[in-house]
C-alpha cells in the first residue's frame, strides 16, 4: 500500500475510533434531550466521574488480570455513574420540570461545576491511570497501523449502540421512552410513567458517559482537563440533530473523522489556519451544516405555535 | 392652604384647560404617596418616584465616598466589579431582555480587550501597539469593533433558536480562543500574554498613583463613572421602543413577527448592542487587571457572566449590576470562609481548600438561585421592597 493511501486510512481509522467515543457521549446528550428537551451540560462531569471511578477500582481488582480488571471496573463504574445520574436527576432536575429549558440547562452547568471540583479533589495532583491493557499499542490491519484502543472503542460502541437500538425498538421501557419523547401528555394519559422515563434517561446517559470517559482516558490518563473533551460531543449532537439517536452516532463519527483528517492534513495543506486547528474544526463543520439545515442533519423541525 | 387642596385645585384647573393656573402651580409630589404621578413628565422619567431618586442618589454618593474610607484592595475588587457589570448589562440585554441565549460573551470580551490593548499599546513593544492611549478613543473603538463583529455574527444567530443558538455561540468562543492563541503578534501567545490597555485622560494616567488619589482609587472612580453612563444608556434603551421589541421577541417571537416587530432586525440590534457592551467591558476589565493572555477567554468566563445575569436577575439592569458585584466579590468572600467553617483549609494541596470551596459555592449558588429565586438578587430586593411597601400589612 502506498504511503499517502495508508496515511489516509490511518487517519480514517483513528478518526472512527475517536469518533466512537464522541458518539457515546453524544448519545447520552440526545437521550436526555429526547426525554426532557434539555441539553444537559453535566455530561462532561459524569464522564470524568466514570473515568475516576475506574482508576480507583482497577487496583483492588487486579487479581482478575489486566483485561478482566479493566472491564469489570468499567461495568461497576457504569452502574456507579448511572446511580449518580439518577441522584442528580431526582434531587435537582425533578423540582425544575416545567421551568424554561434554558434555566434547567444552566442548572446542569452548575452541577457540572460542582461535580468536577469535587472530582478534582479525588484526582489529586498526579495524573491517574485507567489501567487498560492496550496503552498506545498499535496493530497492523492490512498494512494500516491502527491503535488497538481505537479498535476496542469502535467495537464497544458498536455493541452499545446495537443494544440501545434493540432496547428502544423491542422492549416495553424503550417503547415507553419513545412515546414520552414524542408527546409527553399523551404518554402520561396512556399510563407511561414519565418520571421513570426521566430517571432512566439520566441513568443511561450517566452510564454512556462513564464508558466514554474511561475510553478517552485510556490514552493520556485522567487529569482535570478531561472534561473539555466532553464538550466535543456538542458539535456532534448539533450536527446530527438534537433529537435523533442515529444522528448522534453519525455526528460523533463525523466529528471524529473531521478532527483526525484535519489533524493529519492541515499542516501541509493550510498552514495559515494555525496549529491545533483540528480542535476547532468540528465547530466550523457544525456552523457550516447549520447554515444549510438549522436543525441538524437528522433533527426534526420544531413546530412552534403562537 | 393644605397640600392636598392645592393639588386638587391644580388637577381641576388642568382638567378645565385653564392655562394660567397650570403655569403657576408646579405639580408637587406627595410625601408618602410615591406612586401618585402628578405630571406626565414625572411618570416618564427614569427615576419617577422620589424614593427611587433619593435611593439611587444615596447609592451613588456611597459609591463615590468608598474610595476615601476603604482600603485599596477592596477598591480593586470594586473596579473589577463595575467593569464586569458593564459586560453583565450587555449579556442581560441579549439574553434577559431579548431572550437570545448567548454563551459567546467571552469572545466579544476578548475582541474588545485586544482592540483596546492594541490601540493603546506601546508601539515599540513585543506585541502589536499603536500608542493611542486616550481612553475614550480606545474604549469606543473596542466597543465598535466588537459590536460590528456581533452584527456580522447575528444573522447566523437569527436562524437558530434556543439551545442550538447556545451551542453555536459556544463554538464562537472556541473559535475565538483558537484565533487569539495563534495570533501571537497581537496577544503574546498562551502563557505569555500582553499588557492591558493603557488608560490616559488628558495627560492623567489613570492606572498610576498621582498626587491626590492612588491608582486603585482613580481606577475605581473611572469605572464607576463609566458604569453609570453605560447603565443609563441601557436603561433608556430598555424603556424605549427597541426594549419593548426585545421583550416581545423574548416572550412570543412568532406573535411579535405577526404584529410587525421585525425579528431579524431586533435580534441583530440585540446582538450588536450586547457585543458593544461586551467589547467595552473587556477593555475596562483588563485595564484594571493590567495583564492578560488568550487563555483567559474560555467557556468558563462566559459562564461567569451568565451566572452574573441569572443570579443578579435576568431582564433587569440593576440586577446585572448586583450580580456582577456579587460574583466578582465571591472569591474574596470565600477567602474569609476558613475562619468561619473549620474544615476548609487554606493549603492548596488539601482536597477541601478555599479554591475548591469557592468554585463549589459558585456552582451551588447558581443551582440554588435558579431553583429558589429565579428572579435573582433583584427578585430578593423586590420581595424586601414589597414587604416594606405593604408594612405593617402583609399584602
Amino acid at each position: 500500500m502506498t504511503e499517502p493511501i495508508s496515511t489516509f486510512l490511518q487517519a480514517i481509522a483513528g478518526g472512527l475510533g475517536q469518533g466512537a467515543v464522541y458518539a457515546l457521549l453524544a448519545l447520552g446528550f440526545v437521550i436526555i434531550y429526547k426525554s426532557m428537551r434539555v441539553v444537559s451540560f453535566a455530561q462532561p462531569a459524569l464522564m470524568l466521574a466514570g473515568a475516576v471511578l475506574v482508576t480507583y477500582l482497577v487496583e483492588p481488582l487486579s487479581g482478575l488480570g489486566r483485561t478482566g480488571a479493566f472491564f469489570v471496573s468499567l461495568l461497576i463504574a457504569v452502574v456507579g455513574v448511572a446511580v449518580i445520574g439518577l441522584g442528580v436527576e431526582r434531587a435537582v432536575i425533578r423540582p425544575m420540570i416545567g421551568k424554561p429549558v434554558f434555566v434547567i440547562a444552566i442548572i446542569t452547568l452548575g452541577i457540572d461545576i460542582v461535580v468536577r471540583v469535587v472530582l478534582s479533589g479525588f484526582i489529586g495532583v498526579d495524573v491517574r491511570q485507567v489501567g487498560d491493557p492496550w496503552g498506545l499499542d498499535q496493530v497492523s490491519l492490512a498494512g494500516v497501523l491502527v491503535q488497538e484502543r481505537h479498535l476496542v472503542m469502535f467495537a464497544t460502541t458498536a455493541v452499545v449502540v446495537a443494544v440501545l437500538f434493540a432496547f428502544f425498538k423491542y422492549s416495553r421501557l424503550g417503547l415507553a421512552m419513545r412515546a414520552a419523547s414524542f408527546d409527553q401528555e399523551t404518554a402520561l394519559a396512556q399510563g407511561v410513567s414519565v418520571g421513570t422515563v426521566f430517571a432512566l434517561s439520566w441513568a443511561m446517559a450517566g452510564g454512556l458517559a462513564a464508558i466514554a470517559g474511561t475510553f478517552v482516558a485510556t490514552g493520556a490518563g485522567v487529569d482535570d482537563n478531561l472534561w473539555i473533551i466532553g464538550l466535543k460531543a456538542l458539535p456532534a449532537i448539533i450536527l446530527g440533530g438534537l433529537d435523533s439517536l442515529g444522528g448522534a452516532v453519525v455526528g460523533g463519527l463525523v466529528v471524529g473523522l473531521v478532527e483526525s483528517l484535519v489533524a493529519t492534513y492541515q499542516a501541509d495543506l493550510a498552514p495559515w489556519l494555525g496549529q491545533n486547528f483540528a480542535v476547532v474544526s468540528p465547530y466550523v463543520v457544525m456552523l457550516l451544516i447549520l447554515l444549510v439545515r438549522p436543525y441538524g442533519l437528522f433533527g426534526t423541525r420544531e413546530v412552534e405555535r403562537v | 392652604m393644605s397640600a392636598p387642596a392645592r393639588d386638587r385645585r391644580t388637577a381641576e384647573s388642568a382638567a378645565a384647560g385653564t392655562p394660567s393656573d397650570v403655569q403657576h402651580r408646579r405639580p408637587r409630589q406627595l410625601w408618602g404617596r410615591p406612586e401618585l404621578y402628578t405630571s406626565y413628565a414625572q411618570s416618564t422619567r427614569m427615576l419617577n418616584t422620589r424614593p427611587k431618586l433619593f435611593g439611587v442618589l444615596a447609592l451613588i454618593a456611597l459609591a463615590v465616598y468608598l474610595p476615601f474610607g476603604v482600603e485599596d484592595q477592596y477598591l480593586h475588587i470594586g473596579a473589577l466589579a463595575f467593569a464586569a457589570a458593564v459586560g453583565a448589562i450587555g449579556l442581560n440585554l441579549v439574553t434577559g431582555f431579548a431572550g437570545q441565549v448567548s454563551l459567546g460573551h467571552a469572545f466579544f470580551l476578548a475582541v474588545g480587550a485586544y482592540t483596546a490593548a492594541a490601540l493603546s499599546g506601546d508601539p515599540d513593544g513585543r506585541t502589536l501597539g499603536f500608542g493611542i492611549t486616550f481612553m475614550p478613543v480606545w474604549l469606543l473603538a473596542a466597543g465598535l469593533v466588537a459590536g460590528v463583529i456581533g452584527i456580522i455574527v447575528a444573522p447566523i444567530a437569527t436562524r437558530l433558536r434556543g439551545l442550538y443558538l447556545a451551542i453555536v455561540t459556544l463554538g464562537l468562543v472556541f473559535l475565538g480562543e483558537h484565533i487569539f492563541k495563534e495570533w501571537q503578534d497581537l496577544t503574546g501567545g498562551p502563557g505569555v500574554g500582553r499588557a492591558g490597555p493603557v488608560p490616559d485622560l488628558f495627560g492623567n494616567r489613570l492606572n498610576e498613583s498621582g498626587d491626590v488619589l492612588t491608582a486603585d482609587q482613580k481606577l475605581y472612580l473611572t469605572m464607576l463613572v463609566l458604569l453609570i453612563i453605560f447603565a443609563i444608556f441601557a436603561k433608556n434603551l430598555v424603556r424605549s421602543k427597541v426594549g419593548r421589541a426585545f421583550s416581545a421577541v423574548r416572550d412570543r417571537d412568532i406573535a411579535a413577527e405577526i404584529i410587525g416587530v421585525s425579528l431579524t432586525r431586533y435580534k441583530v440590534i440585540a446582538f450588536g448592542v450586547s457585543s458593544f457592551y461586551a467589547g467595552c467591558a473587556g477593555a475596562m476589565v483588563y485595564t484594571v487587571v493590567g495583564f492578560f493572555d488568550p487563555t483567559s477567554f474560555t467557556l468558563v468566563l462566559s459562564i461567569n457572566y451568565v451566572a452574573m445575569v441569572l443570579i443578579g436577575g435576568a431582564g433587569t439592569i440593576s440586577g446585572s449590576i448586583m450580580g456582577a458585584i456579587f460574583i466578582t466579590a465571591l472569591p474574596r468572600l470565600t477567602q474569609e470562609l476558613p475562619t468561619v467553617v473549620p474544615f476548609i483549609s487554606t493549603d492548596p494541596t488539601a482536597s477541601v481548600n478555599t479554591l475548591n470551596a469557592a468554585v463549589v459555592l459558585y456552582g451551588l449558588l447558581i443551582i440554588v438561585f435558579l431553583i429558589f429565586e429565579p428572579r435573582g438578587l433583584f427578585g430578593i430586593w423586590l420581595r424586601i421592597r414589597n414587604y416594606f411597601k405593604a408594612w405593617p400589612f402583609s399584602y
